[in-house]
């Protein structure tokens, strides 16, 4: 009885037990699960690009759903991935290419005659290079005759130094796929028609540059996830700068993609600025009204991170040493502080996910002008972000951060740069 | 990334207040190894991430991640275009009805330096005319003398020339270059070509301008460390000043002083080419309603700059809205658009330990481009935002008025800047300005095409120094360009 009684004992406390993992093994469990994680991303690209292939050879409504149901469940690992920006410099100096937003679609193909009425000091706006082989513009000619990998990522994005020149990446894709939602706030995501993309009945003129522009634009995000995933794996360039570095500083990178990513990026310049402005533009996935989905999944990356999981997309589930558990060696309760935030966000952004997909509400209505619930309901997201940041920042001081510098190779002097 | 961020506070705490600031901040004379701490030109503001085109789009390295939402929000209202009035969205509508951009980043490209058009056909400018008339009356110069005002405006056009108006309205006017190639041979015999413009307006909307007018180019000007510059002690600013070049050596220095339109009454300027804005505030406030024609709660116009003159432009619906302030863009909106534009960072430096670039550090020092470039500063600790509190910065300016010869002037003054007087531009990031912005155009108006060409504009007070680099070798005034590429 006593000797059962303490092996109860031992298992219920064998986690307190159990010496807490390294800090590399932390590290080389993070990039594998960033290596998994772009894997799936290249998988699920690579499923559109087959979906964006049949559609241009049979260019069928059929078809043109089949696509957008790839180009949506190719953003459910990619979301998961944005929690690796910020931290890693590596993923911050790419991820523009594939994941650019918010865009000037007119810079790509038609737009309805409401958008381009006002000439503007970006020449690019309303350039359409679908409909125009040979572009002249602020006092240049770009040669735009064969729609290349080349023309899109090094002579279109970012065009002029304009952020908005989107040429490339999930977005360029998602408006191809869907055309614009003129819906404003009310519901419904884009119309375009599978005809499109049919030479032979074409609607919106130029469907075989278009079917070209489609067909580039996948390949190219293709070719841009496997580079990425080519550098998580074994002696790839991000593995190996979080690795070889100070353990410290890889444990700082993996809280500051998390910090970044919670307040900055998504409660603030997603959420925050289109609840301010009520503007149905200012959604991450503005076309296909998939915006729930990304934010739901940009939530669960962040959990994750912290938690050492993953659930790939065949359903495998990854499990490993996390930053969770070096806290709960040091600070139980701030490592519970955060789970619990964790949770509490998911739950919000399961709130969203809900509203569009059973209420039939997407984020779009609800940041509108004088829907009051749904503006409470975000700003509820954007608190639960927030409280989130702070119980990141306390994980932080448990771990002894603060007087890391979490960049580079010249962290070791910098907190020198405050002036004493 | 985060540098110290969230826990400089903590590190300030063991800050020894013992420790002259002067002697931190005299110049050095050991060129043989880098000072301490001078690669952080922003102290730990400096971010240290990759060198792309987004090196100057970067938060303060030290700032908390519950400031970055503000951060990341203010940033979206700077990238946002402006429709015009009424529009589906209440809170982002009211451009114009004259406006030179419909966004700040359109103008401030990648937070970079704007330039000047490729050729006549290209409209895609960041850069545009100023406009003013000499005062006409006693009115006008007890205005200016009491620095309410720092130019009579243009009385049809107002003070700045809009390129663009929405829909059924005429643009005021399009700006007009003519370059002309000026040879200037160095002491080794090497020719140099600079470019000497011409401005002119054409197609007029709106009548003609008066005969009086005064035209002065701008070109959008960069973006990072503006929050810094902002936070250095008025004192330590004044106390370089010498109006009367009382040390004889040939700089005077003259503070510029504007009205300031918050605390109401005039201040130090500090930002714009002419110092002519005494706040990133009231900078980027006076940009929304002159560039983008969006009224806030220092110009709060919905008719942006359309001059009684220019009637139907000031009929034209607008977008005050009333749960908006009766503003275009509230309160809420312009306080984070001028935090986004205090915390942009300034970029680590680059070989700042080559021996070729302390060489030119050596000569940028000996041949007293210090004596108004001045390199560094410590800055207040009761700053606006706790991330510009006591750092030790190096921009490399004075912020105050210079004489810089017939060959820079706009013959346009300014407050208290005359014609001929520009403020020292700040020199940190300016050698990233190809990889931010893929050119390099230097000065107010983008006429030179190099660093060198810049250098050998100075003119007036800076004339002595210029003669000193056109002496220098051509070994040397790599080294010199070096230098300043690396800041």
């Amino acid at each position: 009885m006593n000797k059962a009684f303490s092996l109860v004992v031992l298992f219920g406390l064998s986690g307190q037990l159990w010496a807490a993992p390294s800090e590399k093994d932390v590290l080389r469990h993070y990039a594998d699960l960033a290596h998994a994680k772009y894997e799936d991303s290249l998988t699920t690209a690579r499923a559109l690009r087959k979906a964006v292939d049949r559609l241009i050879a049979t260019p069928t409504e059929a078809n043109l759903a089949e696509a957008r149901g790839a180009w949506r469940a190719a953003r459910v690992p990619y979301q998961q991935t944005e929690v690796y920006r910020f931290g890693n410099a590596i993923v911050d100096d790419w991820e523009g290419r594939v994941n650019a937003w918010p865009l000037d679609e007119g810079l790509i193909d038609y737009v309805d005659t409401g958008y381009g009425a006002e000439s503007d000091q970006n020449p690019y706006y309303a350039a359409n290079v679908i409909a125009n082989p040979r572009l002249v513009l602020s006092g240049r000619t770009i040669d735009a005759s064969t729609i290349s990998k080349e023309l899109l990522a090094d002579e279109l994005q970012e065009v002029d130094h304009i952020e908005a020149n989107v040429a490339t990446g999930y977005h360029a894709i998602e408006f191809l796929l869907w055309g614009q939602d003129l819906n404003g706030t009310g519901p419904g995501a884009g119309h375009r028609p599978a005809s499109d993309f049919d030479p032979r009945r074409c609607t919106g003129g130029n469907c075989d540059r278009r079917a070209a522009y489609l067909k580039v634009a996948t390949d190219l995000l293709v070719s841009d996830l496997q580079w990425m995933t080519d550098q998580w794996a074994k002696d790839g360039a991000a593995r190996r700068s979080l690795l070889d570095g100070d353990p410290k500083d890889g444990i700082a990178a993996i809280l500051t993609g998390m910090g970044s990513l919670s307040y900055g990026e998504l409660a603030g310049q997603r959420m925050k600025l289109g609840l301010m402005l009520h503007d149905p533009e200012e959604e991450h996935d503005c076309f296909s009204d998939n915006t729930h989905w990304s934010y739901y999944y940009d939530a669960l990356g962040i959990r994750d991170a912290y938690t050492g999981a993953y659930t790939r997309i065949d359903g495998t589930e990854l499990n490993g040493p996390s930053p969770s558990d070096l806290v709960v060696a040091t600070d139980p309760a701030a490592d519970k502080g955060l789970r619990d935030r964790l949770d509490i966000t998911l739950a919000k952004m399961q709130g969203l996910v809900d509203s569009a997909e059973k209420r039939g509400v997407a984020f779009d209505q609800l940041i509108g002008e004088g829907n009051e619930a749904g503006n409470a309901q975000v700003m509820a997201a954007i608190n639960a972000l927030l409280a989130q940041t702070k119980a990141i920042e306390k994980v932080v001081a448990a771990l002894g951060l603060e007087a890391i510098a979490f960049e580079g190779s010249d962290s070791p002097d910098a907190p020198e740069k405050v002036f004493y | 990334m985060k540098a110290s961020q969230i826990f400089a506070a903590a590190l300030l705490l063991s800050v020894n207040t013992a420790v002259q600031a002067d002697d931190i901040t005299a110049p050095t004379t050991d060129f043989s190894k880098p000072e301490r701490y001078e690669k952080y030109p922003g102290g730990a503001t400096t971010h240290t991430k990759k060198l792309n085109r987004d090196s100057f789009s970067h938060p303060a390295a030290n700032m908390s991640f519950e400031r970055e939402s503000d951060f990341q929000v203010g940033n979206g209202f700077f990238k946002r275009l402006w429709v015009s009035a009424p529009a589906s969205t209440q809170a982002g509508d009211g451009l114009g009805p004259l406006y030179n951009a419909r966004s700040c980043q359109r103008c401030h490209l990648k937070d970079g330096r704007g330039h000047p058009p490729n050729g006549p056909q290209d409209n895609a400018v960041s850069m545009f005319l100023r406009l003013s008339i000499p005062p006409q009356n006693d009115e006008d110069r007890r205005r200016l003398r009491e620095h309410r005002l720092n130019v009579i405006p243009e009385p049809t056009y107002g003070t700045q020339l809009q390129d663009f108006a929405i829909q059924g309205h005429a643009a005021e006017g399009h700006m007009h270059i003519a370059y002309k190639e000026v040879p200037v041979e160095l002491a080794d015999g090497t020719v140099v070509h600079l470019r000497r413009p011409t401005y002119s307006v054409t197609d007029l909307g709106y009548g003609p301008l008066h005969p009086d007018t005064m035209l002065s180019p701008r070109v959008a000007p960069q973006m990072i460390g503006l929050g810094l510059l902002e936070a250095i002690d008025e004192r330590d600013i004044l106390a370089q000043a010498d109006p009367e070049d009382k040390d004889g050596n040939g700089i005077s220095g003259r503070p510029n002083r504007v009205w300031c339109a918050e605390d109401n009454k005039p201040m130090l300027g500090r930002f714009g080419w002419k110092a002519g804005k005494p706040s990133v505030n009231e900078q980027s406030q006076g940009a929304f309603a002159g560039d983008v024609g969006i009224s806030v709660p220092l110009h709060p116009a919905g008719s942006g700059e359309c001059t009684e003159r220019e009637e139907a432009c000031r009929k034209a619906p607008d977008g005050n809205s009333p749960q908006y302030d009766n503003l275009e863009a509230s309160r809420e909106i312009t306080d984070l658009v001028a935090f986004y534009a205090r915390n942009l960072a300034v970029p680590a430096r680059r070989d700042y330990d080559d021996p070729e670039v302390l060489a030119g550090k050596r000569l940028f020092y000996r041949t007293g481009c210090i004596q108004c470039h001045t390199p560094k500063y410590v800055t207040r600790e009761d700053s606006i935002g706790p991330e510009q509190s006591h750092q030790l910065i190096w921009p490399y300016t004075d912020l105050l008025l210079h004489d810089m010869g017939e060959g820079l002037a706009d013959h346009r003054p300014e407050g208290e800047a005359s014609g001929r007087e520009w403020r020292t531009a700040p020199l940190w990031g300016i050698g990233l300005t190809p990889v931010v912005n893929g050119h390099s155009y230097y000065l107010h108006d983008g006429r030179a095409r190099s660093l060198l060409e810049a250098i050998l504009w100075h003119g007036g007070e800076a004339q002595a120094q210029r003669a000193a680099v056109v002496k220098l070798s051509e070994a040397e005034r790599k080294q010199l360009v070096r230098f300043v590429a690396s800041l």
